[in-house]
């Protein structure tokens, strides 16, 4: 039996590090339409921060003809 | 006085849906979409289910749905990591095959996601696997279990506009309305929350594999994270015979659509003994059991004690106002875009847009999926970075899958021809040689050394 170090993988300590999952830091991203500072790290923002942008990606989605894709999505069960 | 921490691997298997349309009109059936996603698969591999070197499973299931198994992961943040890995994998195989139909005149955009009902009526899951020592049999770790997966949905559910006889319905889980049963050995007839089909790819005399398919599957990081971390838990609990008063349920099928069917968690679920309580405190029960568990025996497991903290924040959160939530839990931000989106365009529940809003949030895409772009925009909160899941796409965690992944990234760089199971190393050739892996839990083995030594040294 060998013996497993506690720095299993990347995940080994347990601890969970958020990316931009610090509560209480929810300012909104300096140009309103990305949550992505300089540095590329991600800036935590409320879901329904500037609404309409974020219908403008739900919008990017959605297919025109959303009656028809969803009538056609047959899968077969499976487990 | 603190114990020893039983070690555990935990595997998560993802059953994906696939589609080809063009102007959202199918243009290529799927049985053949998926065909052709393993055409490259099989020309390597030489079959529709093949080991990666990452130590995954990579296969064409029954019905058409590609699906990957992760190797076996050391915790529940590993096999977060894994899963997205999985994703990005079957997302790049649905780009090739994208490609490859419209090089043949086939034009259509191959989508593929990671949700578990069509629109017909069908269901396939997202199963969790945890190693189990065998001590005695299975029932009285699933009875003392199914409470817990029957109400965990109320933070783990993945949500879904239901459409019921009397009009469409916001609810928490997707698989709930898909469970016939508590406990059995079948699939797909009778849909059971805990499968005891009886396959621990392990050595048979130790071990057992909880096959745990009553999950939804979850985009939320946090979500897997704590749905896997948490049972995890209780199962240690049970194992070692600590204290836990058992709620037994009237009727695990009834509870668990009642459950789903309550947005507050205080869908009440029916006690053998006639109580009705509320899901949230039938979480709470076995959260109080688990921390006086840690306490007494594990108070030194830094880690355990996150999971419970975060498994309190999210209780007393959801409790308070599930809204809080809206950047962390599935149902929760599917029901705030959902909303969102009807209230610009005045839609009802039932809505073809409001169904396709609620299958697109399951899109596995990393870059064009809404998911992914949610995460990147700050929207919702991740748990793990893309370095670690490109990493995990090709490196496996350091359980048995590292035998496996050493073995076949060996036998490619030599040219050797070899084949291999969860707990099969076979090298093939005039003279055949196996290496039987049947603790999962190791990953050094000399034997494997000196198969892969032996490969390198005698021609092919």
């Amino acid at each position: 039996m060998v013996a497993r170090t506690p720095e299993v993988g990347m995940s080994g300590s347990g601890q969970v590090q958020g990316r931009g999952s610090e509560r209480g830091e929810e300012q909104d991203a300096p140009d309103g339409s990305s949550g992505a500072d300089a540095a590329g790290t991600v800036v935590a923002r409320p879901l329904l921060d500037d609404v309409d942008g974020l219908l403008d990606e739900i919008d990017a989605v959605l297919e025109d003809n959303a009656e028809e894709f969803v009538r056609g999505y047959v899968q077969k069960g499976g487990q | 006085m603190a114990a020893e921490v039983r070690e555990r691997v935990i595997g998560l298997e993802t059953e994906y849906g696939i589609s080809c349309t063009l102007d959202g009109r199918r243009s290529v059936p799927t049985e053949d979409v998926a065909r052709r996603m393993f055409r490259d698969v099989i020309a390597w591999g030489r079959s529709s289910n093949v080991f990666l070197e990452n130590g995954a499973r990579l296969y064409l299931d029954v019905g058409s749905h590609p699906e990957y198994a992760t190797p076996e992961c050391a915790d529940a943040l590993e096999a977060v990591v894994h899963e997205r890995a999985g994703d990005h994998i079957v997302a790049d195989l649905a780009a090739r095959t994208e490609a490859s139909l419209a090089e043949d005149g086939l034009r259509g955009r191959v989508r593929v996601f990671r949700n578990n009902t069509d629109f017909s009526g069908n269901s396939y899951g997202s199963h969790e696997n945890y190693l189990v020592e065998r001590r005695g049999p299975l029932q009285p770790l699933v009875d003392a279990l199914l409470p817990f997966l029957v109400t965990r949905q109320v933070f783990a559910g993945a949500g879904k506009v239901l459409r019921t006889a009397r009009g469409a319905v916001y609810v928490l889980s997707q698989r709930a309305e898909h469970i016939w049963e508590g406990v059995s050995s079948a699939t797909t007839r009778s849909r059971p929350v805990v499968n005891s089909r009886d396959e621990p790819h392990a050595d048979i005399d130790r071990f057992r594999r909880l096959h745990v398919i009553v999950g939804d599957s979850n985009m939320s990081d946090l979500a897997t994270w704590l749905r896997v971390a948490t049972c995890e838990l209780v199962i240690r609990l049970v194992e070692e015979g600590g204290d836990l008063d058992v709620p037994a349920l009237d009727s695990p099928t009834r509870a668990i659509r009642e459950v789903s069917r309550d947005l507050s968690g205080r869908g009440a679920v029916r006690l053998r003994d006639g109580r009705d309580v509320p899901a949230l405190e039938v979480q709470a029960h076995y959260l109080a059991a688990v921390e006086r568990f840690l306490a007494e025996r594990h108070s030194d497991d830094a880690a355990a004690a996150h999971v419970v903290t975060e498994w309190r924040r999210v209780l007393e959160a959801l409790d308070r106002d599930p809204r809080a939530l809206e950047r962390e839990l599935d149902w929760v931000a599917k029901l705030r875009l959902i909303e969102a989106l009807q209230e610009r365009d005045g839609l009802a529940l039932d809505d073809a847009r409001v169904a396709m809003l609620d299958l697109a949030y399951h899109e596995v895409a990393p870059v064009t999926g809404l998911h992914p772009r949610l995460v990147r925009s700050g929207r919702m909160m991740s748990l793990v970075d893309e370095a670690a899941v490109d990493r995990a796409m090709a490196e496996p965690p350091r359980t048995r899958a590292a035998l496996r992944g050493r073995f076949l990234r060996a036998a490619r760089a030599a040219g050797r021809d070899v084949t291999v199971d969860w707990v099969h190393l076979k090298l093939n050739g005039e003279v055949q040689r196996t290496v039987m892996c049947k603790d999962p839990l190791i990953w050094e083995d000399e034997r494997v050394d000196r198969l892969i030594e032996e490969m390198v040294a005698t021609p092919v």
